[in-house]
Protein backbone atom coordinates (compact mmCIF):
# COMPACT_ATOMS: atom_id res chain seq x y z
CA UNK A 1 0.00 0.00 0.00
CA UNK A 2 1.21 3.39 -0.89
CA UNK A 3 1.22 5.82 1.74
CA UNK A 4 0.53 9.40 0.63
CA UNK A 5 3.65 12.09 1.48
CA UNK A 6 2.98 15.45 1.41
CA UNK A 7 6.19 17.26 -0.13
CA UNK A 8 5.14 20.81 -1.58
CA UNK A 9 8.16 20.39 -3.87
CA UNK A 10 6.65 17.06 -5.67
CA UNK A 11 3.47 18.66 -5.84
CA UNK A 12 4.17 22.04 -7.43
CA UNK A 13 6.41 20.45 -10.05
CA UNK A 14 3.49 18.14 -10.64
CA UNK A 15 1.17 20.63 -10.57
CA UNK A 16 3.67 22.59 -13.21
CA UNK A 17 4.06 19.83 -15.80
CA UNK A 18 0.62 17.94 -15.98
CA UNK A 19 -0.46 20.44 -18.54
CA UNK A 20 2.02 20.24 -20.55
CA UNK A 21 2.09 16.81 -20.97
CA UNK A 22 -1.29 16.19 -21.84
CA UNK A 23 -1.23 18.95 -24.13
CA UNK A 24 1.91 16.63 -25.74
CA UNK A 25 0.00 13.61 -25.82
CA UNK A 26 -2.54 15.53 -27.32
CA UNK A 27 -0.20 16.59 -29.73
CA UNK A 28 0.97 13.27 -30.75
CA UNK A 29 -2.41 11.64 -30.95
CA UNK A 30 -3.90 14.38 -33.26
CA UNK A 31 -0.13 15.13 -35.57
CA UNK A 32 0.28 11.22 -35.54
CA UNK A 33 -0.74 10.94 -39.55
CA UNK A 34 1.33 13.72 -40.41
CA UNK A 35 4.69 13.69 -38.01
CA UNK A 36 6.07 10.61 -36.01
CA UNK A 37 3.12 9.48 -33.51
CA UNK A 38 -0.38 7.85 -33.23
CA UNK A 39 -2.44 6.68 -30.96
CA UNK A 40 -0.21 4.25 -28.73
CA UNK A 41 2.02 6.89 -28.19
CA UNK A 42 0.55 9.71 -27.38
CA UNK A 43 -2.15 7.57 -25.11
CA UNK A 44 1.06 6.61 -23.21
CA UNK A 45 1.89 9.96 -22.92
CA UNK A 46 -1.75 11.01 -21.53
CA UNK A 47 -1.74 8.33 -19.36
CA UNK A 48 1.31 9.04 -17.65
CA UNK A 49 0.25 12.79 -16.93
CA UNK A 50 -2.16 10.88 -14.73
CA UNK A 51 0.40 8.70 -13.83
CA UNK A 52 2.09 11.40 -12.16
CA UNK A 53 -0.58 12.93 -10.85
CA UNK A 54 -1.42 9.86 -8.73
CA UNK A 55 2.51 10.13 -7.81
CA UNK A 56 2.95 13.49 -7.31
CA UNK A 57 -0.15 15.13 -5.92
CA UNK A 58 -2.84 12.55 -4.67
CA UNK A 59 -3.77 9.18 -5.47
CA UNK A 60 -7.08 9.79 -4.61
CA UNK A 61 -7.30 12.09 -6.49
CA UNK A 62 -7.02 10.23 -9.88
CA UNK A 63 -9.14 7.16 -8.36
CA UNK A 64 -11.73 9.62 -7.78
CA UNK A 65 -12.00 11.44 -11.20
CA UNK A 66 -11.82 8.27 -12.84
CA UNK A 67 -14.11 5.39 -11.16
CA UNK A 68 -13.17 1.83 -12.11
CA UNK A 69 -16.69 1.61 -14.17
CA UNK A 70 -15.64 4.91 -15.99
CA UNK A 71 -12.19 3.72 -17.15
CA UNK A 72 -13.38 0.20 -18.60
CA UNK A 73 -15.91 1.84 -19.99
CA UNK A 74 -13.55 4.28 -21.81
CA UNK A 75 -11.88 1.10 -22.64
CA UNK A 76 -14.19 -0.37 -24.75
CA UNK A 77 -15.28 3.13 -26.20
CA UNK A 78 -11.76 3.51 -27.99
CA UNK A 79 -12.35 0.19 -29.55
CA UNK A 80 -15.88 0.86 -30.34
CA UNK A 81 -15.14 4.03 -31.99
CA UNK A 82 -12.59 2.00 -34.11
CA UNK A 83 -15.04 -0.58 -34.81
CA UNK A 84 -17.82 2.40 -35.98
CA UNK A 85 -15.02 3.89 -38.48
CA UNK A 86 -14.82 0.36 -40.03
CA UNK A 87 -18.60 -0.25 -40.12
CA UNK A 88 -19.15 3.16 -41.55
CA UNK A 89 -16.77 2.65 -44.40
CA UNK A 90 -18.75 -0.65 -45.03
CA UNK A 91 -22.15 0.45 -44.81
CA UNK A 92 -21.31 3.26 -46.70
CA UNK A 93 -20.63 0.64 -49.95
CA UNK A 94 -16.72 0.02 -49.68
CA UNK A 95 -14.59 -2.79 -47.52
CA UNK A 96 -13.91 -3.01 -43.93
CA UNK A 97 -11.68 0.50 -42.57
CA UNK A 98 -11.56 1.96 -46.22
CA UNK A 99 -11.73 5.78 -45.29
CA UNK A 100 -12.09 6.65 -48.65
CA UNK A 101 -16.01 6.13 -49.41
CA UNK A 102 -16.70 8.12 -46.35
CA UNK A 103 -18.66 11.66 -47.77
CA UNK A 104 -16.40 14.16 -46.21
CA UNK A 105 -13.46 16.13 -47.71
CA UNK A 106 -10.06 14.27 -47.38
CA UNK A 107 -11.89 11.37 -46.07
CA UNK A 108 -8.61 8.69 -45.66
CA UNK A 109 -6.70 11.19 -43.15
CA UNK A 110 -9.81 12.06 -41.57
CA UNK A 111 -10.61 8.38 -41.08
CA UNK A 112 -7.20 7.79 -39.98
CA UNK A 113 -7.27 10.61 -37.62
CA UNK A 114 -10.67 8.99 -36.29
CA UNK A 115 -8.90 5.71 -35.49
CA UNK A 116 -6.01 7.18 -33.85
CA UNK A 117 -8.36 8.96 -31.09
CA UNK A 118 -9.81 5.29 -30.31
CA UNK A 119 -6.50 3.88 -30.36
CA UNK A 120 -5.27 6.88 -28.01
CA UNK A 121 -8.67 6.21 -25.96
CA UNK A 122 -8.52 2.97 -25.21
CA UNK A 123 -4.53 2.90 -24.29
CA UNK A 124 -5.22 5.99 -22.17
CA UNK A 125 -7.63 4.32 -20.39
CA UNK A 126 -5.98 1.08 -19.87
CA UNK A 127 -2.61 1.72 -18.97
CA UNK A 128 -4.59 4.51 -15.98
CA UNK A 129 -7.08 1.79 -14.59
CA UNK A 130 -3.90 -1.29 -14.90
CA UNK A 131 -2.16 1.43 -12.57
CA UNK A 132 -4.32 2.35 -10.36
CA UNK A 133 -5.37 -1.27 -9.49
CA UNK A 134 -1.47 -2.09 -9.01
CA UNK A 135 -0.87 0.34 -7.10
CA UNK A 136 -3.90 -0.26 -4.40
CA UNK A 137 -3.50 -4.23 -4.57
CA UNK A 138 -2.91 -6.19 -1.49
CA UNK B 1 -3.40 -32.49 -15.98
CA UNK B 2 -0.36 -30.20 -16.60
CA UNK B 3 1.14 -32.60 -19.55
CA UNK B 4 -1.46 -31.66 -22.43
CA UNK B 5 -0.64 -28.16 -22.57
CA UNK B 6 2.95 -28.54 -22.45
CA UNK B 7 2.71 -30.98 -25.72
CA UNK B 8 -0.03 -28.41 -27.01
CA UNK B 9 2.84 -25.85 -26.31
CA UNK B 10 5.66 -27.79 -27.80
CA UNK B 11 3.61 -29.02 -30.80
CA UNK B 12 2.93 -24.93 -31.79
CA UNK B 13 6.61 -24.43 -30.74
CA UNK B 14 8.14 -26.90 -32.79
CA UNK B 15 5.72 -25.86 -35.95
CA UNK B 16 6.29 -22.18 -36.00
CA UNK B 17 10.45 -23.42 -35.50
CA UNK B 18 9.62 -25.28 -38.39
CA UNK B 19 8.07 -22.06 -40.43
CA UNK B 20 10.95 -19.75 -39.39
CA UNK B 21 13.30 -21.76 -41.84
CA UNK B 22 10.53 -20.80 -44.95
CA UNK B 23 10.96 -16.67 -44.37
CA UNK B 24 12.89 -15.30 -46.25
CA UNK B 25 16.86 -13.81 -45.18
CA UNK B 26 16.18 -10.49 -43.30
CA UNK B 27 17.51 -7.86 -45.32
CA UNK B 28 17.33 -9.64 -48.64
CA UNK B 29 16.02 -7.05 -51.47
CA UNK B 30 15.26 -9.91 -53.63
CA UNK B 31 11.87 -11.19 -51.35
CA UNK B 32 9.06 -10.79 -52.10
CA UNK B 33 7.96 -8.31 -49.44
CA UNK B 34 10.70 -6.21 -50.42
CA UNK B 35 9.39 -6.39 -54.76
CA UNK B 36 5.69 -6.47 -54.01
CA UNK B 37 4.57 -4.46 -51.37
CA UNK B 38 7.50 -2.08 -50.74
CA UNK B 39 7.57 -0.22 -53.56
CA UNK B 40 3.94 0.35 -53.91
CA UNK B 41 3.48 2.13 -49.89
CA UNK B 42 6.81 4.04 -50.95
CA UNK B 43 5.92 5.44 -54.93
CA UNK B 44 2.02 5.76 -54.64
CA UNK B 45 1.32 6.04 -50.62
CA UNK B 46 1.11 9.41 -50.54
CA UNK B 47 -1.49 9.69 -53.84
CA UNK B 48 -3.28 7.34 -52.63
CA UNK B 49 -3.66 7.79 -48.43
CA UNK B 50 -2.91 12.15 -49.12
CA UNK B 51 -0.94 11.42 -45.24
CA UNK B 52 2.71 12.54 -45.27
CA UNK B 53 3.06 9.86 -42.80
CA UNK B 54 4.28 6.65 -44.42
CA UNK B 55 4.52 4.55 -41.64
CA UNK B 56 0.60 5.90 -40.43
CA UNK B 57 -0.15 5.49 -43.25
CA UNK B 58 0.45 1.78 -43.79
CA UNK B 59 -0.18 1.04 -40.18
CA UNK B 60 -3.54 2.80 -40.18
CA UNK B 61 -4.90 2.50 -43.78
CA UNK B 62 -2.98 -0.22 -45.65
CA UNK B 63 -3.11 -2.40 -42.64
CA UNK B 64 -5.75 -1.26 -40.16
CA UNK B 65 -7.47 -4.48 -39.69
CA UNK B 66 -3.67 -5.51 -37.74
CA UNK B 67 -3.89 -2.33 -36.03
CA UNK B 68 -7.57 -3.29 -35.23
CA UNK B 69 -6.43 -6.73 -33.98
CA UNK B 70 -3.49 -4.80 -31.76
CA UNK B 71 -6.41 -2.74 -29.73
CA UNK B 72 -8.48 -5.69 -28.93
CA UNK B 73 -5.43 -7.87 -27.85
CA UNK B 74 -4.53 -4.02 -25.42
CA UNK B 75 -8.75 -4.07 -24.74
CA UNK B 76 -8.54 -7.79 -24.14
CA UNK B 77 -5.59 -7.84 -21.76
CA UNK B 78 -6.73 -5.31 -19.64
CA UNK B 79 -9.87 -6.52 -19.37
CA UNK B 80 -8.11 -9.99 -17.85
CA UNK B 81 -5.98 -7.46 -15.44
CA UNK B 82 -8.67 -6.03 -13.96
CA UNK B 83 -10.84 -9.32 -13.69
CA UNK B 84 -7.51 -11.26 -11.67
CA UNK B 85 -7.10 -8.61 -9.39
CA UNK B 86 -10.40 -7.36 -8.75
CA UNK B 87 -11.18 -6.43 -5.30
CA UNK B 88 -14.49 -7.22 -3.44
CA UNK B 89 -15.46 -3.17 -3.38
CA UNK B 90 -15.40 -3.46 -7.24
Amino acid sequence: MITTQNSAVARTISRLLIPFIQLFGLYVIMHGHSSPGGGFQGGVILASSFILMAVGIDLAEVKRRFPPLVLATFTSIGVLLYATIGMLSLVLGGNFLDYGVIPIPDARSVGMLGIEIGVGITVTASIVSIFCKLITFE
Amino acid sequence: MKFLPFIATSCTGLLLLIGSGDLPITADPLSPPHTHVSPRYIEQGYAETNVPNMVTAVLADYRSFDTLGEVTAIFAATMAVLLILRTKEN
